[in-house]
């Protein structure tokens, strides 16, 4: 992208703004952690970050390096275990915003972390695995997922389901008994997507300036619906890339 | 009450070959000075239970300590993979890893029922996932009460739990404080329990929000003053983020994985403590 910013700066901006301020948001680290601290920094001071290493109400001036940099514990308003993060933070349903990433996604919003290619015994690539995000993606009230979109990123069906989003369209949730709303919001380095509210599916809703529709296409593993007319997104305001820069240039510092 | 040993010593009583292990720290109070003892006493067939393997497990498995993982999240944070676990999954090097996966609720949940001597804990989780069908300590079950289906994981209780902490006394009642994971659980959980420390005090200080694990609940304590590095001690020392970095190149290669543990675990010039 051009104009003096870069496609991950536009997404990262596009999702601190999809974050309401005094909402509650439980945050994983890289994208969803630098775009919470961003909203958090620019449009929502009051934003409530939950790290899953235990801490409530983080307020990092820089960006934490790993779910357990010290700073988070430092500014938390409270520093508890991890029992205590999932059973009695996330699991009653306390959590406004579940804020995720994702190696693979597909157009029902489920998300795949955990094997790419042959099987689960033997699997070709071998990814990290679950943490905290099933259970996340599962009663957080909604979630959003940032993720850049690519066509080995977007698939029709993920090949192992990690993360639960609207499984295998309308219905599944509420007869698996998940008690969050699910996936609200995909936003990647072209735009956002959200789910049609008659097919679950995801939609191409929004799109970022100077991105046209064949390139959304290419970068995409299903046969992509766009909105009758998508919106076109603000590019990001001074305020926001200067914030931004300053987070990215204090994470470097630190390293 | 914990006897006051060495780290060689307190590996060498409680770790045994073909045990159930679980090293656990969430980020911080990582044992890794326990870790490397454990693989320079070259034990074997040991059953690694950690919720984030990270890179004291890729090194224990690059270096074929581990017959299974017991997991939930496997890698290097704020980096990338962790190639000594992927090469043990994906080609079976130095030797096929048997894996058991969970998710970190489920986890939790295992060591809270593990250290509360139950058979099993219950969640709401892991319901539409893949891992309740390739898991099979993840059972679905009826709640008796209001006939709801939740999920059941059963408990984790390792034979020997290693963990790192700032202070002991003398009588080996432990102190940490900071981001406290999961370690009482896993502590409560285990047969026997060996806590690395900071420093041995000769009174413990309370402090607000401090685990505090009585001596007769740990069997060995071991003085490791800046035992987590490359992970950190809140209070005495920092994370070494470029140790983390440079640990991506190193387990990339057998070779070079190779060379680290000659040079770095079992050569002279290894720090041994």
């Amino acid at each position: 992208m051009s104009d003096g910013y870069t496609s991950d700066e536009m997404m990262t901006v596009a999702a601190a703004r999809a974050l309401t301020d005094g909402t509650s948001c439980f945050v994983g680290i890289g994208l969803p952690s630098a775009a919470s601290n961003l909203a958090r920094a620019t449009h929502a001071p009051n934003l409530v970050l939950i790290y899953e290493s235990g801490t409530i109400g983080a307020k990092p001036d820089r960006l934490p390096l790993s779910i357990g940099d010290g700073i988070l514990a430092e500014t938390a308003d409270a520093v508890i275990t991890v029992p205590e993060i999932f059973n009695y933070w996330l699991q009653p349903g306390r959590i406004d915003v579940g804020f995720l990433g994702a190696a693979q996604i597909d157009k029902f919003g489920n998300i795949n972390t955990t094997i790419v290619g042959g099987d689960y015994a033997h699997p070709k690539v071998r990814l990290p695995g679950a943490g905290g995000a099933p259970e996340i993606a599962a009663s957080s009230k909604e979630v959003i997922v940032i993720v850049r979109q690519t066509r080995r990123a977007f698939v029709e069906r993920v090949e192992f389901i990690t993360s639960v989003g609207f499984g295998d369209g309308p219905g599944t949730r509420e007869k698996l008994g998940l008690r969050g709303k699910g996936p609200r919001q995909i936003i990647t380095d072209l735009g956002i997507l959200t789910p049609d509210p008659r097919t679950c599916e995801f939609t191409m809703t929004a799109l970022f300036e100077g991105v046209s529709r064949d390139t959304v296409r290419e970068r995409t593993g299903w046969d992509i619906q766009f909105a009758a007319a998508p919106e076109i997104i603000a590019p990001p305001t001074s305020h926001e890339l200067t914030a931004l820069r300053t987070f990215k240039a204090s994470e470097k510092a630190s390293e | 009450m914990a006897e006051i040993v060495s780290l060689a010593q307190a590996v060498a009583d409680a770790v045994h070959d073909g045990d159930t292990v679980a090293m656990e720290g969430f980020t911080h109070l990582i044992p890794f000075a326990a870790g490397h003892e454990v693989i320079r006493q070259r034990r074997r067939d040991l059953t690694l239970i950690r919720m984030t393997p990270d890179v004291i497990y890729d090194q224990l498995i690059g270096a074929g300590c581990a017959r299974k993982l017991v997991f939930s999240w496997g890698g290097n944070p704020g980096v990338g993979s962790l190639h000594r676990f992927r090469d043990a999954i994906e080609h079976g090097w130095p030797r096929p890893l048997e894996i058991e996966e969970h998710s970190h609720a489920g986890m939790a949940n295992r060591y809270v029922a593990g250290a509360s001597g139950l058979p099993f804990a219950v969640l709401r989780g892991y319901a539409g996932t893949g891992l309740a069908e390739v898991t099979d300590t993840i059972k679905p079950i009826t709640c008796p009460f209001t006939g709801e289906t939740l999920m059941a994981v059963q408990a984790l209780n390792p034979d020997v739990a290693i963990i790192h902490a700032q202070q002991a006394d003398r009588h080996g009642n432990v102190q940490l404080w900071g981001l406290a994971g999961v370690q009482k659980e896993a502590v409560l959980a285990s047969r026997r329990a060996i806590v690395t420390v900071e420093e041995i005090v000769d009174e413990l200080q309370p402090r607000p929000t401090a685990v505090v694990l009585p001596g007769w609940a740990v069997s060995y304590v071991a003085r490791v003053p800046n035992g987590a590095h490359p992970s950190y001690t809140s209070g005495y020392t920092e994370r070494d983020n470029e140790y983390y970095q440079a640990w991506d190149p190193i387990a990339r290669d057998r070779e070079t994985f190779s060379g680290w543990l000659a040079d770095h675990i079992y050569g002279e010039t290894a720090v041994h403590r």
